[in-house]
């Protein structure tokens, strides 16, 4: 199994007419991903055609969902309509909707997550890569993409990564499958102060699914959502985990990219959660070089097999 | 985006929220403007820079003090004089200090009490957050570490915004009763809209105070404000000072790259944040000191390259080049075109490594093989880090 979502997973695309969407459907299209209909207000009836596929188009959420069943959303809406559209998505009654939007303002997305309490969808994002669950095919085609993730590098297999960051993601995705160490899922939650789903949250699933064999878990500077999930971790999950925190050497008080890799105190320092993670027994990486043999590491530690 | 205290002041009185009188001034002629608008008697001469600790800051001329309180208007002019134009170091400035370009005046508060008060997002519930403590005028985060108790915190509701009895509850915790807990309770509703209505990040005020006359005020003001909110006001964004920015950040900022300049030699060029701060990373882990924060976004077009190279070259202290790129969707070779492109056209001279991995990656290899530029190629972060430690160090 994988968390979220499956190969069969059937997804929306929201602004699939957009440059970014589009560009990105046809990759998921490619990739072997069931994305079943696109979402633009003022172009439900047309299609979104690439290369033999003929997605159609539908002026709302729930339209598409009621049409084709998809369950699971992509947002590439732009920064002023995203939090729109991802309220949309909880209103069509989805299981998932991922937002790949980067830029959203941090008010709107304070009222999304007020608005989404007591709601049974699951966001994952804003300003994040997606998520990604391998195929069985050549370079892991046959596998559900939702997002702007390479889906070429990864590998069916027993590993989930979680993350903030979409390239770091990528650079561990990279490693372990160039060590023939496949994946169930990978998560990129976004690196925004305010997201959906959390490390902790991707942690519960991982920890709960018997195909996930080992965990990497990705973090950076700012907030606490590292130190929480390293603290589940330490009492909750038997699985071998490594970590890495990225921003060891940024600067207090200077935004680092992402919006929610600030350092505001001496609590969300890299150093500081590099220390809760040893503390928490997660074998720490000493650079994003070292992911993969982490994690290697840690299964070793505790007789693990990963491959 | 941050901007100046006279400025957040104005924003202040916008939102009905209570600040001693005053008025800025950019030349020596609006000085006396500005102290025309206000009453004779004890007057305070503020340098308005974006970093904290002006008062106990020193100007590069020996002066001392960026804050000053005079007993005269007449006074306040002389000091004044001597702040506009100088340069002043303080803790958050670094050594080179920044230049003061107004100055604001204000009437002398007769201050009764000094209180602390904040707005912000708490993220660990993603609600907006009222810090308040009866301990002001002094650094929050050491009340914070030796008298935690001594911190109010109000979590406001999004769906609702502040409520009454929060804003009632809160004012008893702080002590105030009779016309000030009126006053307060005014203050704190206001400076709550002011927040939300502005999409600000952050607002500080520290301290706030109470007079002999049960007044509330406001007597210092830090604002600063979500910049991915910015598109939807024009008004905040007409306050932004580019003379408080590096240039090179605001350069970078045209090409939509994110540049931050830091203090080390080796220049980091890197796509995607994470990737690029754990760039920063392996260099000093491998005894090396990175110059810069640069991420040029998961698309990384040639113009950006050139751009990039050019803003990184800016800086005097570069002595290296570390580009690392991972070419996820982009094609490695579209990717290393650019970076020979830009190479030729700034005709770089230091020493360059390259990490390459991704999407068509032996080619993006081959075309900076062929190049003919003198640049070495990495195999992975680490190798190519201790890489250009080794040749910066040499």
């Amino acid at each position: 199994m994988s968390i979220l979502i499956t190969p069969e997973t059937k997804i929306l695309i929201q602004g699939i007419t957009g440059d970014f969407g589009g560009r990105h459907a046809k990759l998921s299209l490619d990739y072997g991903t069931k994305v079943v209909a696109g979402v633009t207000p003022g172009k439900g009836g047309q299609f979104f055609e690439h290369g033999t596929h003929k997605v159609p188009i539908f002026n709302s959420v729930a339209e598409a969902a009621k049409a084709t069943g998809a369950t699971v959303s992509a947002v590439f809406v732009p920064p002023p309509f995203a939090a729109d559209a991802i309220l949309e998505g909880v209103d069509a009654g989805l299981d998932l909707v991922v937002a790949i939007t980067e830029g959203i303002p941090v008010k709107d997305m304070v009222r999304v997550k007020r608005a989404m309490q007591g709601k049974p969808t699951r966001l994952v994002g804003p300003n994040c890569p997606g998520l990604v669950t391998p195929g069985t095919g050549k370079d892991s085609f046959g596998g559900c993409r939702i997002g702007i993730a390479p889906g070429y590098i990864h590998k069916k297999g027993h590993v989930g990564v979680v993350s903030r960051s979409g390239t770091l993601t990528y650079e561990a995705v990279f490693q372990l499958t160039s060590k023939n160490i496949g994946q169930t899922t990978c998560v990129g939650i976004g690196g925004d102060p305010v997201n959906g789903t959390s490390h902790l949250d991707v942690i519960k699933l991982f920890n709960a699914d018997p195909e996930t064999h080992g965990i990497i878990l990705i973090g950076e500077i700012g907030g606490n959502a590292e130190v929480e999930a390293a603290r589940w971790i330490k009492a909750n999950c038997k699985k071998p985990v490594a970590g890495f925190i990225a921003g060891a050497t940024a600067p207090a008080g200077r935004r680092m990219g992402h919006a929610g890799a600030i350092v505001g105190g001496a609590e969300d320092t890299a150093a500081a959660k590099i220390a809760v993670f040893k503390e928490c027994g997660i074998e720490v990486a000493a650079t994003p070089s070292d992911m993969a043999d982490a994690l290697l590491r840690a299964a070793k530690a505790k007789g693990v097999t990963l491959s | 985006m941050n901007i100046h205290e006279y400025q957040a002041k104005a924003l202040f009185e916008k939102f009905g929220v209570p600040v001693p009188k005053g008025a800025a001034a950019r030349t020596p002629e609006e000085m006396t403007t500005a102290l025309a608008q206000l009453p004779e008697g004890p007057t305070m001469v503020k340098s308005q820079i974006h970093a904290g600790g002006r008062g106990k800051g020193t100007f590069t001329d020996g002066f001392k003090g960026g804050v000053k309180f005079c007993k005269t208007k007449a006074d306040a002019r002389e000091i004044a004089g001597k702040m506009l134009g100088n340069t002043l170091v303080t803790i958050q400035t670094g050594p080179a200090g920044r230049k003061v370009q107004t100055i604001y005046f204000t009437v002398a508060s007769d201050i009764k009490k000094e209180y602390y008060l904040a707005i912000l997002l708490d993220r660990a519930t993603s609600r907006p957050v009222i810090v308040a403590s009866t301990e002001g005028g002094v650094e929050i985060e050491k009340v914070a570490h030796d008298t935690p108790e001594k911190i109010h915190k109000v979590f406001v509701d999004p769906a609702y915004g502040i409520a009454d009895f929060q804003v009632r509850d809160l004012i008893s915790r702080l002590g105030f009763t009779g016309a000030e807990a009126k006053n307060a309770a005014k203050l704190i509703r206001q400076l709550y809209a002011c927040y939300w209505e502005t999409d600000a990040a952050m607002i500080e005020v520290n301290p706030l105070i109470t007079t002999p006359t049960g007044e509330v005020l406001a007597l210092d003001a830090k604002v600063s404000f979500d910049d991915n909110a910015l598109f939807r006001h024009p008004e905040i964004v007409a306050l932004r000072d580019l003379n408080e920015e590096d240039p090179k950040e605001i350069e970078a900022s045209k090409f939509s790259l994110s540049y931050i300049a830091l203090d080390g030699n080796i220049a980091c060029l890197v796509n995607g944040a994470g990737l690029a701060m754990s760039t920063m990373d392996i260099i000093k882990h491998y005894g090396g000191s990175p110059a810069n924060f640069l991420d040029v976004g998961g698309g990384a077009s040639k113009d950006q390259v050139v751009a990039a190279f050019k803003i990184i070259l800016g800086d005097a202290n570069v002595k290296g080049i570390f580009v690392n790129i991972f070419g996820g969707i982009m094609d490695c070779n579209v990717i290393a075109t650019g970076i020979v492109q830009a190479v030729k056209e700034v005709g770089l001279k230091l020493p360059l490594v390259v990490r390459l991995e991704g999407n068509n990656v032996a080619a993006g290899k081959a075309t900076l093989n062929s190049s003919g530029l003198k640049l070495v190629s990495g195999d992975t972060m680490a190798d190519a880090a201790q890489k250009i430690v080794k040749l910066v160090a040499a």
